[in-house]
């Protein structure tokens, strides 16, 4: 029997965690609607649990969406996740091959080194001990980053570093003495009784030459064990709750659990699943214009977690999903802050009566609907007209005679009951127009129709819609050197995914200039109605921001195709023109 | 009241304005200065979705209730559906949608506690 009162910490930090986590995450997984349970039930036994086991890899262990942003960073994390991972499994596997019973104890293999003598060879002792000396290696590299990452945070591509509670200084004091008593005692050990390999065996030796490791060997043991307690032990009460959450979080996902309206168990899971790395600071425009630094998800989340006053941090988002398109977690971010908005407004049967259908019945296959915004550019209409007229489609304009609100806007305040109301009066009078295609101006409410609505008709953007005439041959475009540059639309992109579309258009009708805007990375005109804290001078300030680093390309035109941002993007003043892709696509045809 | 002509005198209406109750329009006023610099040029009421289906009229409401007179907003503001139009028309930068949440918070608050 291999024992010894050091392993003591370490086995009961932890079991301690481990019963922790369990009784957490089995309230959480309770409190799943029945709906969620049978989702998960219907995917688990497929290929979707193969591809979160992948994801798992990716991303909890080689962090591969943190490369994308600074390679060193990637590395720094890449060092913790798949370093550690390594560690324990290539000792397992080295512990079970010395040992050859699976029922060793997991501290065995974890004080491998103490354990075995060292001049009691076995197949492969030499590589195995290699292997461990290299991660090692790796990991402590990492540790280094960390620390300059503290010290200076450009270095590692982020602007701004997290800022943290002191407990969470404390468990970070505690993860990065992990490593260093680890390789302490090892090379104690090593140039007591040899064994090692490179790394720990010539530490060893030199620490031999002028230290007494004789008396320090076994305190250093001792060191290493309690601070692997102490770290699981405080794991559940900080950041790092993240490493198994995440894991957790990622099979959920995978089985397709959504953050539906309300706070439920998926949320806690993406709660706990943060794990504070930051990079949705930079991503916010509230903070680089406005110089707003607490509000972003990683400190709204925060607060959440931990019960803090945050009433204007939920109001304080534009939701423009820009912090969600690069959270290497992937959390549902908007969501998420949705679920804390309350509804406030209540109101009575005859409160929306004034709302009567107005659409007739026609014979026309194709609807087009400007939204009420749409209404507020008289001039995207009278281009999609004309350009009907052009492609000679048979259409009948829904709200012509002004619009009601789609209802999105009021569920973005949080009022879901009151928007529920206006949706189902305007599905009413977009299904009686009896289309099969519904061609929308807004995407605020392009995004709603097709999330919510459950329209009987499909659905699609003007921009998608002008693609497709475009490439059916319907419009005849001239040639043209026109530059432009795409201002994508926070709910057109990363709202509904719409990204190639445009991308096409302008390629085909102009000289598209590729920023460092594009796709995924667009950004917010300001405009926003899921804000509902700043000011419309803050808005100006968003609005300026942005046009400023579009026009920084020099277009003839910028280019967008929403209502709401073609009118923010007016209001500056500023010299660069702004027009919607099919007022565009109209002037070129 | 008298009707011998079958003619009826509609009850005297004053409206004091000094014993108005003007807590609200002086917390709205603290809470959201730009409320403040509200011209009533009736632009919002123009491009209002409510306003062109119904009888609202968002621009009367603010003036009402900066005289203390809050018996239509109660009766009305619920027919907004928040829609954002009237702040991206407004000259003076009024924050029109906030202005409303912000309104329907404090009287929910008050339908609450009463
Ligand atoms: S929300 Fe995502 S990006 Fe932001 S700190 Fe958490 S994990 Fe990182
Ligand atoms: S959604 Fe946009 S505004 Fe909100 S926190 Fe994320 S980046 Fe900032
Ligand atoms: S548009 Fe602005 S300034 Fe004009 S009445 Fe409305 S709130 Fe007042
Ligand atoms: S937000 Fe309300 S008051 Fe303003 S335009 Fe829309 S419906 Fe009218």
């Amino acid at each position: 029997m291999y024992y010894d009162p050091f392993v003591l910490p370490f086995t009961l930090g932890l079991n301690i965690l481990l019963i922790y986590l369990i009784i957490k995450y089995a309230r959480w997984i309770r409190t799943f609607s029945t709906e969620d349970r049978q989702t998960i039930r219907r995917n688990i036994f497929t290929l979707k649990t193969w591809k979160a086991g992948k994801e798992v890899f990716l991303e909890s262990l080689v962090h591969h969406k943190i490369f994308r942003i600074n390679p060193f960073l990637g590395y720094m994390h890449l060092c913790f996740g798949l370093g550690w991972f390594l560690l324990i499994v290539i000792g397992k596997i080295e512990s079970l091959v010395y040992h050859t019973s699976i029922f060793n104890p997991p501290y065995f293999a974890i004080f491998f080194r103490y354990f075995h003598p060292a001049k009691e060879t076995f197949p492969g002792s030499n590589v195995f001990a290699f292997f461990m000396d290299l991660i090692l290696l790796m990991i402590l590299s990492g540790l280094l980053l960390a620390w300059l990452k503290r010290l200076y945070s450009k270095a590692l591509g982020l602007k701004r570093t997290t800022r943290h509670r002191p407990f969470d200084l404390l468990i970070l004091t505690v993860l990065w003495l992990i490593f260093p008593l680890r390789f302490l005692a090892e090379s104690f050990t090593s140039g007591l009784r040899g064994g090692g390999s490179f790394l720990t065996h010539t530490a060893g030796d030199f620490f031999n030459s002028f230290l007494p490791i004789e008396q320090l060997s076994y305190p250093a043991w001792w060191a290493y064990s309690s601070a692997l307690g102490l770290f699981f032990l405080l794991l559940p009460f900080s950041r790092y709750m993240h490493i198994p959450t995440e894991i957790v979080y990622i099979f959920l996902k995978n089985w397709e659990v959504r953050q539906g309206k309300h706070f439920s168990g998926i949320s806690q899971f993406q709660l706990y699943s943060c794990s504070r790395c930051g990079i949705c600071i930079d991503r916010c425009q509230l903070g680089s214009s406005l110089g707003m630094t607490d509000t972003q998800p990683v400190y709204f989340l925060k607060k959440l977690r931990h019960g803090k006053e945050h009433s204007i941090l939920v109001d304080n988002c534009l939701m423009c999903g820009r912090c969600e398109a690069a959270c290497p977690v992937d959390l549902r971010l908007n969501a998420l802050r949705l679920t804390q908005r309350q509804e406030d407004i209540r109101i009575t049967k005859s409160t929306y009566e004034y709302i009567r259908p107005a659409a007739a019945k026609t014979t026309a296959k194709v609807a087009y609907f400007a939204g009420c915004m749409g209404h507020l550019t008289p001039g995207v209409i009278r281009s999609m007209q004309s350009i009907f007229h052009k492609a000679g489609v048979d259409y009948t304009f829904i709200d012509e005679g002004g619009s009601i609100c789609c209802g999105r806007p009021m569920m973005l305040s949080g009022n879901h009951h009151t928007a529920a109301i206006i949706q189902e009066k305007n599905k009413a009078s977009l299904e009686a127009s009896g289309a099969e295609l519904l061609v929308t101006s807004c995407p605020i409410c392009y995004k709603t129709f097709k999330e919510d609505y459950r329209l009987d008709m499909q659905v699609l953007h003007h921009t998608e819609y002008l693609d497709i005439l475009l490439r059916e041959g319907a419009l005849h475009p001239h040639c043209s050197d026109i530059t432009t540059v795409f201002h994508n639309p926070c709910e057109l992109g990363r709202g509904c995914q719409v990204y190639t579309a445009p991308e096409h258009i302008l390629q085909t009708i102009s000289h598209r200039i590729a920023t460092a805007y594009e796709g995924k990375d667009a950004l917010c005109c300001g405009g926003s109605l899921a804000n509902l804290h700043i000011s419309p001078q803050q808005r100006l300030q968003l609005a300026e921001d942005a046009l400023n680093a579009y026009a920084a390309y020099r277009p003839d035109v910028l280019v967008t195709a929403c209502p709401l941002c073609k009118k923010t993007f007016s209001q500056p003043g500023s010299s660069l023109p702004v027009q919607d892709i099919a007022e565009l696509v109209d002037g070129q045809c | 009241m008298m009707n011998f002509w079958g003619f009826s005198i509609a009850e005297a209406r004053v409206i004091d304005y000094d014993k108005n109750d003007k807590s609200l329009a002086e917390m709205l006023a603290e809470e959201m200065p730009t409320t403040r610099l509200c011209i009533g040029c009736g632009g919002c009421s123009a491009t209002c979705t409510a306003g062109n289906l119904t009888e609202f009229n968002i621009r009367k409401l603010q003036m009402l209730l900066k005289r203390g007179e809050t018996k239509d907003l109660r009766d009305q503001l619920h027919k907004c559906m928040l829609c954002g139009k009237c702040l991206l028309v407004c000259p003076r930068g009024v924050d029109t949608r906030k202005m409303i949440l912000f309104l329907f918070r404090q009287l929910s608050e008050q339908d609450h506690n009463s």
